[in-house]
């Protein structure tokens, strides 16, 4: 690992002061990125500035949605009774995440700044019609991811909380890969009154991405038999030493099958 | 570089390393504590468990300044030779490990899954134990060995 500043602040004030007297600083939350990362010399940053010490890990229920602090680890959004009664599957979806180890440090914020096309978050993000709160200004899902590690966020922006819509009813299935864990595919399935919405994960070249023909037949009829006859393309998708693009495109159906319960 | 002040198994530690200090380097190298493995550069084999304040972590990917005014438990600060924790028995008694380089963070990770979940059933325990890979043993006699340390705990 290069040679690097660390500090931490007690506050996002501070902290974006910090990150701004250096000219290549990095926030860092959990590491479980960022830190591989560095010790791979795959980035070089002047500073890190930690986050964790900015009180941004309170979780609480605001009647239409849940609102996660950015800080929060997997494991106490996993183990939240706010979660696990508001929105069930988002604590499962925490709880499937990497290993015991990586859940006790690795963060919501981390998670969705990062946009890993195969992490996990960004399909609920995107499913449950998030919000993403910055320290300034509020992101709708749908804006926020731009690209396979590629955000809405500017330089030095920071997370601060993400609002995550309830829904009546919600499933996250995931295709582990056996190794890592990441989601060779993993569908999000969201039930709201004016539609269904679904988020995929570890598929797209472009990263999370909605499947528009999957909530059209979803929205007419929320049943996995509706989605019996639709042909799901391959155009557009991950091929790489773990899955083709083609079986990409079957594990989505299949995936999206069985979120549909 | 700066002094970075941290208590391993009840000892303060006070050395002088860069910021870019991994708590596994700093553990083996500065507290001369070589209990803790280093198996892989992914983030993935475990054998680097300890805990940190209570909760198990991967000590590869923790810089020491994130740990610093901390409490780190390592594998040498749960027993002796003399007197080992009963889930260092159990894995003897169960035959739990055989060239013993992933022993240390089982057995780190395996503390804080039963005292999590004192019945964890063998699939829990598989489930709990996903962040350790061991080369030798196949994972069977480790399960046994959780499940017995478990009702040695007491816990
Ligand atoms: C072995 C292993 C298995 C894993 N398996 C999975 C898996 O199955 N599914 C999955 O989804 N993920 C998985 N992960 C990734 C894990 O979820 C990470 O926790 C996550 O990707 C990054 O979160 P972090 O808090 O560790 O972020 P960090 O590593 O600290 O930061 C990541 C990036 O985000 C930026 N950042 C962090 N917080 C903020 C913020 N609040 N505002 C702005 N920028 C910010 C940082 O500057 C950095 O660029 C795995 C990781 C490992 C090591
Ligand atoms: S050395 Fe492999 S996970 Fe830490
Ligand atoms: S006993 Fe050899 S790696 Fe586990």
């Amino acid at each position: 690992m290069y040679s690097t500043k660390y500090v931490k602040p007690n506050s996002t004030p501070e902290a974006l002061e910090a990150i701004k007297s250096l000219s290549e600083g990095k926030f860092l939350a959990g590491g479980m990125t960022l830190i591989p990362t560095l010790k791979q010399r795959l980035a070089s940053p002047d500073g890190l500035v930690d986050i964790s010490g900015c009180n941004l890990d309170t979780i609480a229920d605001e009647g239409e949605t849940i609102k996660i602090g950015a800080m929060s680890r997997h494991v106490s959004v996993a183990e939240s009774p706010v979660v696990k009664k508001a929105i069930p599957t988002l604590a499962s979806l925490a709880e499937g995440i990497g290993d015991r180890q990586v859940r006790n440090r690795g963060t919501l914020g981390g998670s969705v700044a990062n946009n890993d096309p195969s992490a996990c978050y960004p399909s609920a993000v995107l499913a449950l019609k998030a919000t993403v709160h910055t320290n300034s200004r509020s992101i709708a899902a749908d804006d926020f991811f731009t690209g396979m590690f590629e955000t809405a966020l500017e330089e030095d922006e920071i997370i601060e909380s993400i609002s995550f819509s309830k829904p009546t009813k919600a499933n996250y299935v995931k295709f582990p890969n056996p190794a890592s864990r990441y989601a060779m595919v993993g569908v999000f399935v969201a039930k709201f009154g004016e539609g269904v919405r679904v988020a995929v994960t570890g598929a797209g070249e472009g990263g999370v991405f909605r499947h528009k023909e999957m909530e059209t037949a979803l929205s007419s009829n929320y049943s996995s038999d509706s989605l019996s006859s639709l042909n799901i393309a391959s155009d557009g998708l991950i091929s790489d030493l773990h899955a083709s693009a083609e079986y990409r495109a079957n594990l989505i159906k299949e995936m999206t099958k069985r979120a549909v319960v | 570089m700066g002094d970075i002040s941290l208590t391993i198994n009840g000892k303060v530690e006070t050395h002088d390393v860069g910021d870019n200090t991994l708590l596994v380097d700093f553990i083996r190298e500065k507290a001369g504590l070589t209990g803790t493995h280093i198996g892989c550069d992914t983030s993935q084999c475990g054998a680097c468990v300890v805990h940190l304040d209570g909760v198990s972590v991967k000590a590869c990917t923790i810089l020491a300044a994130q740990a610093a005014g901390s409490e780190v438990t390592t594998i040498e600060g749960i027993g002796s030779s003399d007197s080992l924790h009963p889930m260092q028995e159990a894995f003897q008694e169960n035959h739990g490990l055989q060239c013993g380089f992933c022993t240390p963070g089982m057995v780190m990770s395996a503390i804080e899954l039963v005292s999590k979940n004192k019945n964890a059933s063998e699939k829990e325990i598989r489930d709990g134990l996903e962040g350790n890979i061991c080369r030798c043993t196949g994972y069977h006699n480790i399960v046994k060995s959780v499940k017995a340390g478990a009702e040695k705990m007491g816990v």
